[in-house]
């Protein structure tokens, strides 16, 4: 039962902690997302960043971590830009057109991973786009800075994008928090609401191709979604749902590893799995507290 | 430097401002100036653009023509002499923030990028929440307040922005007896202190008590200019058009009382 833990140490450690990074990840940017009521924004981008990758290695016959990062860039602003646009030029509505354009665009990539043979140093098949291999990550080349061995690259990879995040949430924090809040008021301060929406998506791209290879394009969605629903069931407080993100991407990785031992299945799917019971969980537990009336319509 | 402009150019002055919705003009050709201290309502039938106008004033949305001065500059030059009050639906009241929160994101457009509001920002929200009876419910999540404090947060989030020109979008709608004498206070206070304030305001019959200002819309500028010049039953006729009916007792009261 627990025998990869004696057995196999290194292998089962650096699985969790990609899991746990990819899901705090996520969660973070997730939150930002899910206040700004653009869960399906995100939900494209994963999807289209196929696309992007395919390019860029048609194109650069690498798969290095600027060529991603540069690519996903691209695409995520190309889908948000081509959302914008049908929406815009025609009288289809937004939720339309993010699947338009993204399913569009994810085809195309399917399409153009048969056609062109990408191959090389870059591992993408099929099923590999949709589901991920987080089994694989402890397997990479690890990454040596000045002789000291810090990890398989994606996991650095990973780090490096949270610790970058995590920066910039803080930096910023005002500046996300009333462009998502209100942001007429926003744009009356002389903040440019503009900038700080496509800053987001730029983000959001980025932390979606770090986690493509782990997770896929389709239980990347419900990490950026899973951890802050989570979070919101048991804080109305925004630093308070931060620190509980971190929480659930702690417990769901860990027991999410836990159970895909058990039940020998995908890692990355048995954490996603253990992330919505935690939220059942949440949102059991919080139930009654929140089905009593609002404070305000107490008598005095 | 400033202070010289200030006293020379009116807070606000619009020219010809058109706003098209899909080549639909809703506001055509406003010429529109707001003279210092003054507090004007803007009154007209619903559909008239009044929203409208503060957005475009704003710069919240597209101008089709015409151009916007806030004290004879550009809004981005003033941005932070010029603070808002939007409408208590545009923002999501379920949000992970409390009133404190909130008043403080009035004192964003005086903190540099980067930086966060400090002692002395939290101190002036204080006061503000002080000023419309909140300060008690500092500490509250934004979801658990009724309509009338609701209004009375974003009130003092506009005060926490310490601006000298404010536009409100509705603030009397839907707000409890209590809130709506409160407002009044506040309103008259500003005015008092020589703020300049404009409000969108739907309820005829208390636009003549409030506002010592009225600009009739309907589309066009129907008229500009002190309550008791334009709150005359022409105007009104020509603002609400066919809708007269419903104005009947205003109109009624207005005979009585010269």
């Amino acid at each position: 039962m627990v025998q990869p833990w004696t057995e196999d140490f290194m292998v089962s450690f650096w699985i969790v902690v990609m899991g746990f990074l990819v899901v705090a990840t996520c969660g973070l940017v997730g939150t930002y997302l899910l206040l700004r009521r653009m869960a399906l924004v995100g939900d494209a981008i994963s999807h289209s960043i196929l696309f992007g990758l395919v390019v860029a290695f048609m194109i650069f016959r690498s798969g290095g971590t600027m060529v991603m990062f540069v690519a996903a860039v691209a695409t995520g602003l190309l889908t948000v830009g081509i959302i914008e646009f049908i929406h815009r030029q025609s009288r289809v509505k937004t939720d339309a057109a993010i699947c338009i354009a993204f399913t569009t665009l994810f085809a195309a990539g399917v399409v153009l991973l048969s056609v062109a043979e990408v191959k090389g140093p870059v591992h993408l098949d099929a099923e590999c786009v949709l589901y991920g291999e987080i089994a694989f990550v402890p397997l990479d080349p690890a990454v040596e800075v000045l002789g000291l061995v810090l990890g398989p690259t994606p996991v650095v990879r990973m780090a490096g994008v949270l610790v970058a995040l995590l920066v910039l949430a803080t930096v910023f924090y005002k500046e996300l928090l009333v462009t998502s809040f209100d942001p007429a008021l926003a744009k009356s301060l002389g903040i440019r609401v503009g900038i700080w929406h496509y800053g987001l998506m730029a983000v959001l791209s980025i932390v979606i191709v770090s986690v493509f290879e782990a997770v896929g394009a389709i239980l990347a969605v419900a990490m950026l979604v899973v951890p802050p629903m989570f979070a919101a069931q048991l804080s109305d407080r925004l630093p308070v749902r931060f620190a509980l993100v971190f929480l659930h991407a702690a417990l769901s990785s860990v027991l999410g590893y836990q159970l895909s031992v058990w039940l020998n299945c995908s890692p990355a799917g048995a954490m996603v799995v253990v992330g919505a019971l935690l939220f059942l969980l949440a949102w059991a537990v919080t139930r009654p507290r929140r089905a009593a009336f609002p404070a305000w319509t107490a008598p005095n | 430097m400033m202070k010289d402009f200030s006293t020379t150019a009116p807070p606000l002055e619009v020219h010809d401002l058109t706003v098209a919705y899909d080549r639909r003009p809703v506001l055509y050709g406003i010429d529109l100036t707001v003279p210092a201290g003054s507090l004007t309502g803007i009154i007209g039938p619903n559909g008239a653009g009044k929203s409208t106008l503060l957005k475009a004033v704003l710069g919240l949305l597209p101008l089709s023509a015409g151009w916007v001065k806030i004290f004879g500059g550009p809004l981005a030059q003033n941005a932070r002499r010029t603070g808002y009050v939007p409408q208590r639906e545009s923002v999501d009241w379920d949000f992970p923030v409390n009133v404190m929160d909130v008043v403080l994101m009035g004192r964003y457009g005086h903190l540099p990028p980067g930086r966060r509001p400090g002692r002395a920002d939290r101190e002036i929200a204080r006061a503000c929440l002080d000023q419309v009876q909140m300060l008690p419910l500092a500490r509250r999540q934004i979801g658990n307040l009724s309509g009338g404090q609701r209004q009375r947060v974003f009130l003092a989030r506009a005060l926490a922005q310490e601006s000298d020109l404010y536009f409100m979008d509705e603030p009397f709608a839907g707000v409890d007896a209590a809130t709506e004498a409160a407002i009044v206070d506040l309103l008259r206070e500003m005015k008092a202190r020589g703020k300049t304030v404009v409000v969108v305001h739907h309820d005829l019959s208390t636009a003549r008590d409030y506002f010592d200002r009225l600009v009739l819309l309907n589309v066009r500028l129907v008229a500009a200019g002190p309550t008791a010049e334009v709150f005359t039953p022409e105007l009104l006729q020509k603002t609400y058009g066919g809708r007269l009916t419903i104005l009947s007792d205003v109109v009624q009261s207005l005979g009585e009382e010269p």
